[in-house]
């Protein structure tokens, strides 16, 4: 049985993967780096954060690295000027939406969100901030979540749902108002179908979900997904 | 106290450079012709917002100095509460005290929201970091000195 493959130029290296890997997926194998905040190997891609747009030659619109699948022929800039400049404005708005004070927040020094901040060289915002105060629920016995600090990204709904299996976590409104719930919109505590595995505050990327007393520089890992999903098609395969 | 933390760069810089305002110098207006002035806090009072409108006027380059004044910070706080100027006042001078609670009416008056200093005025540079790394601050007031422009890309650290 042979693979279909497609051929194509990522920033002037010409690129041979399978079809139906995504540009993000081909850049990485091939060592451009493509900077992402709701992507997570091992999990489908969402693209909300809008951090891996690229540019597709012949086309005036962006699109979403890990959300495009590949085609041969296809030519892919991934980090010109104009796109360099759309990812500052991308985290600058994240950082404008809710209360992002670094100072104060245990994910000082492990945020992927300080971090790209730091990497694009946004060191102001130059947007009106809003200031939210929404609800911190530290209700369970050990997973808190500060819903101020959250961007929306996703992570731990889709690692809640596609690998625990057991979508405790979901969406509630829309646009900025958006809040991660448990259940149906139930305290953490009162969740009847947490499993309280934790990998939720595994995979959060900035400090939103946390376990109580636990240092970041342990709770975070990126790759459980990856490790997860991996493991599991291993053992499908025997 | 970031500032001091240049070491050994201050004689350094001693030599080349006349501090002519300070909080803590005795200079009750703010001078002329300044070259360089550093700005660290948020704004929070109404006399915050004059003096820095008048820094501006008399300074060439404005710096933005350490996260407080970068992005609002911890001063910035209390904007997540609603009418969060009378809501301090209230707590500090009302809530917790037990003799003769009274809100003061001969301080400056607090703004609606603590801002960072380039929601006011045009800023030339911003270092942030809480605190503010000392290489940085020591790096672009040497590159100053040597009239070249700092080149900030790749040195700032949020938050």
């Amino acid at each position: 049985m042979s693979i279909s493959t497609a051929t194509l130029i990522i920033d002037g290296v010409e690129i041979t993967v399978p079809e139906g890997t995504t540009i993000l997926e081909a850049a990485r194998d091939n060592g451009i780096i493509i900077p992402t905040l709701c992507y997570l190997e091992g999990l489908t891609s969402y693209g909300g954060c809008r951090l891996c747009l690229v540019e597709i030659l012949g086309s005036p619109k962006l699109f979403p690295a890990c959300a495009t699948p590949v085609s041969t022929g296809m030519e892919v800039i991934t980090n010109s000027e104009r796109l360099k400049d759309y990812r500052k404005m991308a985290v600058q708005m994240l950082l404008a939406e809710r209360t992002h004070i670094c100072s104060v927040c245990v994910a000082d020094g492990h945020c992927e969100l300080q971090e790209l901040a730091n990497q694009l060289g946004v060191d102001h915002v130059m947007l009106e901030r809003h200031w939210t105060a929404k609800e911190i629920d530290s209700t369970h016995d050990f997973l808190v979540i500060d819903r101020n600090r959250c961007i929306l990204c996703t992570r731990c709904l889709r690692i809640c749902d596609e690998i625990e299996g057991v979508h405790t976590l979901d969406l509630k409104l829309r646009g900025k108002d958006a809040e991660v719930i448990m259940d149906l919109d139930e305290h953490w505590g009162n969740s009847c179908s947490c499993t309280s595995c934790r990998k939720c505050a595994k995979v959060c990327p900035v400090g939103a979900i946390y376990i109580e007393g636990e240092p970041l520089s342990h709770t975070k890992r990126k790759d459980i997904a990856e490790f997860i999903t991996e493991r599991r098609e291993r053992k499908r395969k025997q | 106290m970031s500032f001091l933390d240049l070491d050994e760069l201050l004689i350094e810089l001693a030599k080349k450079i006349q501090v002519v305002y300070s909080p803590i110098a005795d200079v009750k207006t703010f001078p002329e012709n300044v070259d360089v002035t550093l700005v660290e806090g948020a704004i929070g009072d109404e006399d915050q917002i004059e003096l820095l409108k008048k820094a501006r006027e008399k300074t060439k380059i404005l710096i933005s100095l350490g996260d407080c004044a970068v992005t609002g910070n911890v001063p910035a706080l209390r904007n997540a509460l609603e009418d969060s100027d009378r809501a301090v006042l209230q707590r500090a001078y009302v809530e917790n005290v037990d003799v003769n609670p009274q809100i003061p009416n001969d301080v400056p008056k607090l703004l609606k929201k603590v801002r960072p200093l380039h929601e006011a005025v045009k800023i030339d540079y911003f270092i942030p970091g809480c605190p503010p790394p000392a290489d940085i601050i020591g790096y672009v007031l040497t590159e100053l000195l040597s009239g070249r422009t700092p080149n900030m890309e790749g040195r700032s650290k949020y938050g």
